[in-house]
């Protein structure tokens, strides 16, 4: 009997599809950003503002409450890191910076892009403010905002600015 | 051995489609209620263990958010099984034998609704023979059906009495999905659905999650009057090709069942996870179970179904008809792969 | 903040595009099928096993003994799918059977193309369609029908 030669490999890709829902917290957040808006929701748990409002807090194990809070949309730079690779499908230009940004009156950070500015002024502690997408391209989605830009306010101590936050989020609690 | 007990279990009401609701904000009630039962805090809990199924949720490491709802900071010691919650408890029962902890929370969850479950659980078939051609899990189940039927070891009549008294005892379950008065003749006329099983000979799409609290002999007596005492657990795969087992009887059922030197015969309460109505038939006959014991109290899988967390939803039945002084010794069995083709048995009693 | 906002829904499609290494058993088998062919490996107790497998699924021995298997087969076990499922790739109400192919003595799962559900029954012997490329794959085999049958393509 003659063996053919083995055969080495075979793609197996697997598709699947799923239907999803938004959760009541994230539908919520989801209208309020098309329109412009940024909420966020404050831990029962632990007195700290979530943004976005995650439905349940990581830290305490609690539900998040129904009020959710709204938000400026400026903040300062908790950490970051400059990108000089494209992000596929974005028409932003390298090199940029992607940050952690904790927004006014939050505790919790979410990334985003920071551009359109001199990247070596881009420190832990730098302002920063949301420039957004025209008005007509608003979708649901935190992509709404194209990315941050420095504002020309000083850059804060952020330790001081966690260590008021802390406080802040002791009285609530 | 060091003597382990269930001392806690609380599950989320059994439903179709728990709509947007997410994994963890399904969890924290039922964690809440779960540790306020045996009067425990979260940090008080010095294991967590979970089971479920990244293929169901439709993304990888999506188990990972669910610990948010244990509070995940300090920070937990925490495993999890890509399984149903039965192992994350089996894996938790170790760590008690090494003598690590002394407390342990375990939880399953998983939502069905998002995708397409029959689909899914195609995935978990040999991905070179078998799962290209998209087997599903009932199609699956059917041949089983078929070729047990055609050997004579049970038939379509007792398929459907199973249904029946499944629907029945879930009357008493505040949890159960499918309940009611239902008689085998009328379930018979039914269609078939994927010959020879009928729709109802199948177990429902539910999304809920269970959590379930293991305590050590020093902690269970203060934490739970009357302590669900794990005396045996023994778990048996068989291979994982369809063609080389006899589908018609449960080989690895019966090698656990041997390891524990189970007597089919002094057991109070059987709750066995079959998803559907013949593999409840083919354990009762792989374990000999007699009238003496009373099957599926609960209502069993066929009564509701939350993929990930029916196998420790078994232990968890079990463990209340311990607590209630119904039963003095029960049996957990829960089952993963395709036609039963891993199956662990954990015997439980009251003293 | 209004009451009654429409629930937001999308669809997602997860795809993992993987890719297998075969292996020199499973390999072999697949490049026969490319030939038309059924490959079986002889196990430690002599009977075959079909899929061939590297190691014996009860004694763990490591399997190299090859056999060249029949072109039909019987149906061992069944069910009737009335409505197949999209992925299942059947138009038409199928049967899944349990095929054991001359000079095998495992069954192997594949889809079954029979007029009607009453026309199946364990014992029918059976024959692959195969696909009018075969590329060396499970696939090969668009399904089985009954062996009397005369083969359209």
């Amino acid at each position: 009997m003659k063996l053919p030669e083995p055969r080495e490999a075979v793609d197996r890709p697997i598709y699947l599809r799923y239907r999803y829902r938004a959760s009541e917290q994230a539908n919520r957040f989801l209208h309020a950003i098309k329109k412009g808006k940024i909420l966020g929701v404050r831990s029962v748990g632990t007195g700290k503002v979530l943004v976005p409002p995650p439905g349940v807090c990581a830290e305490s194990g609690t539900l998040t409450p129904q009020d959710l809070i709204e938000l400026p949309d400026r903040g300062t730079v908790l950490s970051f890191t400059i990108v000089h690779l494209p992000i596929p499908n974005s028409r932003l230009k390298p090199p940029f910076v992607v940050a952690n940004i904790l927004l006014d009156g939050a505790d919790q950070a979410f990334s985003h892009i920071i551009s359109e500015t001199d990247l070596k002024r881009v420190l832990i502690g730098t302002r920063v403010r949301a420039h957004w997408k025209p008005e007509a391209e608003w979708d649901y989605g935190l992509e709404n905002i194209e990315y941050f830009v420095l504002t020309d306010e000083p850059a804060v101590d952020i330790e001081q600015h966690r260590a008021l936050r802390l406080e802040e989020a002791a009285r609530h609690a | 051995m060091r003597d382990v007990a269930v001392v806690s279990y609380a599950q989320s009401p059994a439903q179709r489609d728990t709509g947007g609701t997410t994994d963890v904000e399904m969890l924290v009630p039922v964690i809440d209620r779960a540790l306020a039962d045996a009067q425990l805090t979260r940090k008080e809990i010095d294991f967590i263990c979970s089971g479920s199924c990244d293929y169901l949720a439709g993304g990888a490491f999506s188990f990972v958010m669910a610990v948010d709802a244990l509070g995940a900071t300090p920070s937990a010691q925490e495993s999890h099984v890509e399984m149903d919650a039965a192992w994350a408890l089996y894996e938790a029962w170790l760590k008690f034998q090494c003598g690590e902890i002394d407390v342990a929370l375990i939880y399953g969850f998983g939502k069905s609704a998002p995708g397409d479950l029959p689909d899914v659980l195609s995935l978990q078939l040999d991905p070179y023979y078998t799962q290209p051609l998209w087997p599903d899990s009932i199609s699956l189940a059917a041949i089983q059906a078929q070729m047990a039927l055609a050997k004579g070891c049970f038939t379509e009549r007792d398929m459907a009495e199973v249904v029946a008294a499944s629907r029945r005892n879930a009357i008493h379950n505040p949890a159960a999905q499918l309940k009611g008065e239902f008689d085998a003749s009328d379930l018979l006329k039914e269609e078939t659905f994927v010959s020879p099983l009928r729709k109802h000979d199948c177990c429902p799409i539910t999304d809920g999650c269970s959590v379930l609290i293991l305590a050590s002999a020093e902690k269970a007596r203060a934490l739970c009057e009357r302590p669900a005492w794990l005396r045996g657990i023994n778990h048996r795969m068989e291979s994982h090709f369809l063609g080389t087992r006899d589908l018609t009887t449960s080989t690895s059922t019966m090698k656990a069942a041997g390891t524990l030197k189970l007597d089919g015969d002094k057991l109070d309460v059987a709750e066995l996870y079959a998803p559907f109505s013949h593999q409840q038939l083919i354990l009762q006959q792989s374990l000999k179970l007699t009238d003496n014991t009373r099957v599926n109290p609960s209502g069993g899988a066929l009564a509701g179904h939350v993929l990930m967390a029916a196998g420790l939803d078994r232990f968890g039945a079990a463990a209340r008809e311990i607590w209630s002084g119904r039963a003095d010794r029960a049996l957990a069995h829960a089952t993963s792969g395709p036609c039963l083709q891993q199956n662990m048995l954990a015997i439980l009693e009251g003293a | 903040m209004t009451a009654t906002e429409q629930r937001l829904e999308a669809e997602f499609e997860l795809g993992f595009t993987y890719s297998r290494s075969l292996g020199p058993v499973i390999g072999t088998c697949f490049a026969a099928f490319a030939q038309k062919r059924f490959l079986g490996m002889r196990r430690s107790d002599g009977s075959v096993l079909f899929p061939p497998l590297e190691y014996d699924p009860d004694t763990a021995e490591a399997l190299s003994e090859w056999v060249e298997l029949g072109s039909s087969g019987v149906v061992e076990g069944f069910c009737w799918v009335k409505q197949p499922r999209e992925k299942h790739g059947e138009l038409a109400p199928f049967a899944w059977a349990l095929i054991k192919l001359d000079g095998a003595d495992t069954p192997f799962l594949h889809k079954l193309r029979v007029g009607e559900e009453q026309s199946v029954h364990v014992g029918l012997r059976v024959k692959p369609v195969w696909v009018a490329e075969p590329l060396g794959d499970i696939t090969d085999i668009a399904a089985f029908v009954p062996a009397a049958e005369e083969l359209t393509s």
